[in-house]
This record gives structure tokens, C-alpha cells and sequence, in this order.
């Protein structure tokens, strides 16, 4: 072997260190989003899955995934046992005020007495509260974890979703831009 | 047994996003009506994923979500549904994460070809490698030596 090729040899240690060095720090750098454990729904862009609900306060009353077509909403769910809902339900409450697009809430195996007592002491934002008290309904939207929030447009189109509680920043930056598409059409 | 549970229920509580929690109502078992459909749930929910502890799989999971996806399972299974359209079912609404087998397609070829491109580039270094060396000249006979 000659001299120069020997020293270049002696550095592929090291070279090899640095590409998997470079491989970690990668893997760092992907891995700060906030939200990186949010599975992304394969529902996006397809109709809203097929639901027959009771009212909250009203239990006669069903509620059909047909009746809330015609106009756009979002769909928040949330449950008194969940404190990530209580976190976000300022943002969730100063959205629906804007009245830009209706809120409806999807509340998530809960006992109906603790949610009317939850609304009650928080304010009720929701134009309708659906109530899925055994969580059949959930597992056909694949929720998994409260709260969650859905975009569906006036023809029953799910646009949007986001796991974990909504920020300002979250309604400026990714709720927003769909909300203006909907107006403008 | 219920150390595992436990230590499940720990991880669980322990998880980073804390504020995404769960109700706990009805946790009654599952009742199975024969051996053979007991068989086939175990084998099933072993390899789906849950959604909410997401390091664990559905067998092993407290989670309330959990739960209530065994229960979607075998619901499922009682109404005739195969093992593969049983996960079709929860992909669709999940989507492909609650598979710990996924599909081979072009999202996953990475996946699962990346090990096989692993060892062929291995073996190419080696064989370059030894090449090499074959092509250099051989040691010239040592006198010194004298074991």
C-alpha cells in the first residue's frame, strides 16, 4: 500500500464517526416538533364517517352526520375528565365568538351530568354538543385521545385535524388558512 | 402479571404529552365464548399498536382507547371479518401506524429493503476489499523467523 493511501485510510474512523454523528443530530433536529407523537388521520380529504348521536341535555335527539351538512364545522372533541380540554377551551371559546365557522362539540365518554357541569362552569362554546358515551362513534373518526379537532366543510369533507390541545398560534397559523379557502369559495 | 400492569399504568401516566388524558369507565374483560377465538384475539391485538402508548401494542396497553379498540376487535371478529380485513378496518381509520407489520408498498420499500441494501453494500466493501489485497503483492518469505 503507498504512503497517501495509508493516511487516508487512518482518517475513515474518524469519517465514519462524523457521518453517524451527523445521522443523530439529524435525527434530533426531526424530532422538534411539539406535536411528533400526533398520528396523522388517513381521513383527511375523505367524507366524514358515518354517525347516529344523541344531543347532550336532549338524549331524544339524534343527530346524523346529513344533518350537519350545508355549512362548514369544526368538531371539538373534549370530556370533563380531560384537563388538556380545559387547557385549550379559551381558544376553542374566542374562536367559536368570531362565529366564522359553527363549533361543534364531541363529547367523548363522558357521564352527561359531569358535562352539562363542565359547560356550565366553563361556558359553553358549541352550537351542539353530540354525545358519544361509549366511544363507538370515536373509534370511527380514529380518535384516540382528547382533545382532538376536526375541520369538515359544508359537503361533509373532513379538511383538517389536530391532536392535542389548540393554541392561538394553532388557529392563526393552520386552522385559518382552510376557514379563508371556505369563505372564498 | 399485575406487576406488568402496573408498570404499563406507569408508563402510560408517565408519558410526555400528559395533557391528552384519558376517562376511565368500563373496564370490564372480555369475555370469550371459545379457545380458538380466544387464540386468534391475542394473536391479533399482539400486533396492532396502540394509538395513545404508542410504544406498546394493543395487548399490552391500559389506555382507555385501548380498551375500547379490543373491543372494536373483537366485535369485528363476531361479525365474520378476516385477520386482514380486521386491520383494513383500523388502518382506515387510524391509519398505517397501528400496523407493527406494515405493508410492503413504496412508503415502506425503505423499510423494509433498507437492511438487505445494508448487507449488499457491506459485502461490496468486503469484497472490494479483499480484491485488493489479493492483487498486492505477497509477503516476501521471512529468515528471521525462527518458532
Amino acid at each position: 500500500m503507498s504512503a497517501p493511501r495509508a493516511s487516508r485510510a487512518r482518517w475513515l474512523p474518524l469519517a465514519a464517526f462524523g457521518v453517524i454523528l451527523a445521522l443523530l443530530a439529524t435525527g434530533v433536529w426531526l424530532s422538534r416538533d411539539p406535536d411528533r407523537d400526533a398520528l396523522p388521520s388517513p381521513l383527511i380529504g375523505k367524507p366524514a364517517p358515518a354517525f347516529r348521536l344523541p344531543v347532550l341535555g336532549a338524549p331524544d335527539r339524534l343527530v346524523t352526520q346529513d344533518d350537519l351538512r350545508g355549512a362548514p364545522y369544526l368538531l371539538n372533541v373534549w370530556g370533563s375528565w380531560c384537563p388538556g380540554c380545559r387547557e385549550e377551551h379559551a381558544v376553542v371559546d374566542a374562536f367559536a365568538k368570531t362565529g366564522r365557522v359553527r363549533v361543534i362539540g364531541f363529547n367523548w365518554k363522558d357521564e352527561p351530568e359531569d358535562a352539562t357541569r363542565w359547560l356550565a362552569q366553563f361556558g359553553n362554546p358549541y352550537d351542539l354538543v353530540l354525545a358519544d358515551y361509549d366511544g363507538k362513534a370515536a373509534i370511527d373518526w380514529g380518535i384516540y385521545g382528547a382533545p382532538e379537532t376536526f375541520l369538515v366543510d359544508g359537503d361533509g369533507t373532513i379538511l383538517w385535524k389536530h391532536v392535542g390541545p389548540m393554541t392561538d398560534a394553532t388557529i392563526r397559523e393552520q386552522l385559518m388558512p382552510h376557514v379563508e379557502r371556505l369563505e372564498v369559495k | 402479571m399485575i406487576r406488568v400492569a402496573l408498570l404499563a399504568l406507569l408508563l402510560c401516566l408517565a408519558w410526555p404529552q400528559a395533557t391528552r388524558a384519558q376517562v376511565a369507565v368500563d373496564a370490564s374483560p372480555l369475555r370469550f365464548e371459545t379457545e380458538s377465538e380466544e387464540r386468534r384475539f391475542h394473536r391479533l391485538v399482539a400486533e396492532l399498536r396502540c394509538v395513545m402508548c404508542q410504544n406498546q401494542s394493543l395487548a399490552d396497553s391500559n389506555a382507555q382507547i385501548a380498551h375500547d379498540l379490543r373491543r372494536e376487535v373483537l366485535t369485528l371478529m363476531r361479525q365474520g371479518l378476516d385477520d386482514a380485513a380486521i386491520k383494513a378496518h383500523l388502518v382506515a381509520r387510524y391509519g398505517e401506524f397501528v400496523l407493527y407489520r406494515p405493508q410492503v408498498g413504496p412508503a415502506t420499500w425503505l423499510l423494509w429493503f433498507g437492511p438487505l441494501l445494508l448487507l449488499g453494500a457491506g459485502g461490496l466493501v468486503i469484497w472490494r476489499v479483499v480484491a485488493s489485497r489479493r492483487q498486492a503483492a505477497p509477503l516476501p518469505p521471512d529468515d528471521t523467523e525462527t518458532w
